[in-house]
């Protein structure tokens, strides 16, 4: 079991950089970065008229499928899916066994071009995310020291629903 | 397990809705989805078979407002109620933060109520999580059929743990958003203790 998912600032600023670059260099329409529950993280590019929402919660369903498709057959998991469309492809990679990398391109790129900035990012994002696991390893709530969710009331919960 | 995002100042949780096949895990989303403000929720996912019983899961992302100023969203699943689509149901329970379990109320199906309740159980320890710990929300449906089973057997053989449980009538919304805003709130709880996950 995974702890929370915590990012702070800084580390989502280091973590969307990363993302931009690869629009740049892939020469992608857009990218994504989603966590295994289906929850986006950040994505850059052209997302305007994108559901982002959905995008997230579908990825992770098809990583979580053929995940089980990969232990059915004795593999830990297919760690690359590639969705071939009319116009335009979806390359789908996971990063460090934990979270999911969405890249949307068409004829302005190729598979191959987006196979080789993926590994790249794919290394400096997995580099970031053991980091932001370690700190938040050692904080044993799995929440920020200064959690603004400690200090909730049953009012502040209350008033959601009023 | 939830997601904090500091940097867009986003909480987000996932609750899972499981049950016996056809005892209207699907017809909450739908009523849900109907009733919430276009602005608060996103589109609503349901990957289902032709004849409309759920293949994989449905999926329904709702924004209940701030809390301490973060955004809270919560993501609802269901899963796939046919026995034989284990596999999948083990695939949607990855990450949850919360449970509602639907059962239905009707006689001939209390023995796929427990059934379905025991493969919840199974299914969290095999992630790690214990049914006797994650917060969990019991919803009673199909009160309105004439052959239903009395509430206090019905509590007797799945609310062992003695956690939130609603009557409901899902299609008409009777007790839909009664046991969303339990199991919000129970979620909402844990994370204040700081275990949640």
């Amino acid at each position: 079991m995974l702890p929370n998912l915590v990012l702070y600032e800084e580390e989502f600023n280091l973590v969307t950089d990363v993302i931009k670059r690869l629009v740049s260099s892939a020469n992608a329409k857009v990218v994504f970065l989603v966590d295994k529950n289906g929850q986006l993280i950040t994505s850059s590019g052209h997302t305007e008229g994108i559901d982002t929402t959905s995008l997230a919660s579908l990825t992770a369903g098809n990583i979580a499928a053929t995940g089980g498709l990969a232990k059915l057959i004795g593999e830990k998991e297919f760690s690359i899916l590639f969705h071939e469309g009319e116009k335009d492809n979806i390359h789908i990679s996971i990063i460090g066994h934990r979270v999911i990398l969405v890249v949307i391109f068409d004829e302005k790129s190729s598979l191959g071009l987006v196979r080789l900035r993926v590994k790249k990012s794919g290394e400096e994002l997995e580099k970031l995310f053991t980091e932001i696991d370690e700190k938040a390893g050692a904080d044993t709530s799995g929440l920020g020291v200064d959690s603004p969710f400690a200090e909730i009331t049953d009012d502040d919960i209350e008033n959601l629903f009023s | 397990m939830s997601f904090i995002n500091y940097s867009s100042r986003e909480i987000n949780c996932k609750i899972v809705y499981y049950g016996p096949g056809l005892c209207g895990k699907t017809t909450n989303l739908q009523f849900i989805y109907k009733k919430t403000n276009p602005q608060a929720r996103g589109k609503m996912i349901s990957l289902a078979t032709e004849t409309d019983r759920t293949l994989f899961f449905d999926f329904l992302p709702l924004s209940l407002g701030d809390i301490r100023g973060f955004k809270t969203r919560f993501h609802l699943y269901t899963v796939p109620g046919q026995v034989f689509y284990d596999a999948s149901r083990k695939l949607i329970l990855k990450g949850v933060d919360g449970v509602v379990f639907v059962a239905d109320s009707q006689v001939e199906r209390m023995e796929a109520n427990i059934e379905s309740f025991h493969n919840l159980r199974h299914n969290l320890s095999e992630q790690g999580y214990d049914l006797d710990t994650l917060p969990l929300v019991i919803q009673y449906n199909k009160r309105d059929l004439p052959n239903v089973v009395s509430m206090e057997e019905l509590q007797k053989a799945l609310n062992t743990r003695n956690v939130p449980a609603f009557e409901a009538v899902a299609p008409e919304g009777v007790g839909v958003f009664e046991t969303l805003k339990a199991i919000a709130k129970l979620v909402l709880i844990e994370l204040r203790k700081g275990t949640a996950g």
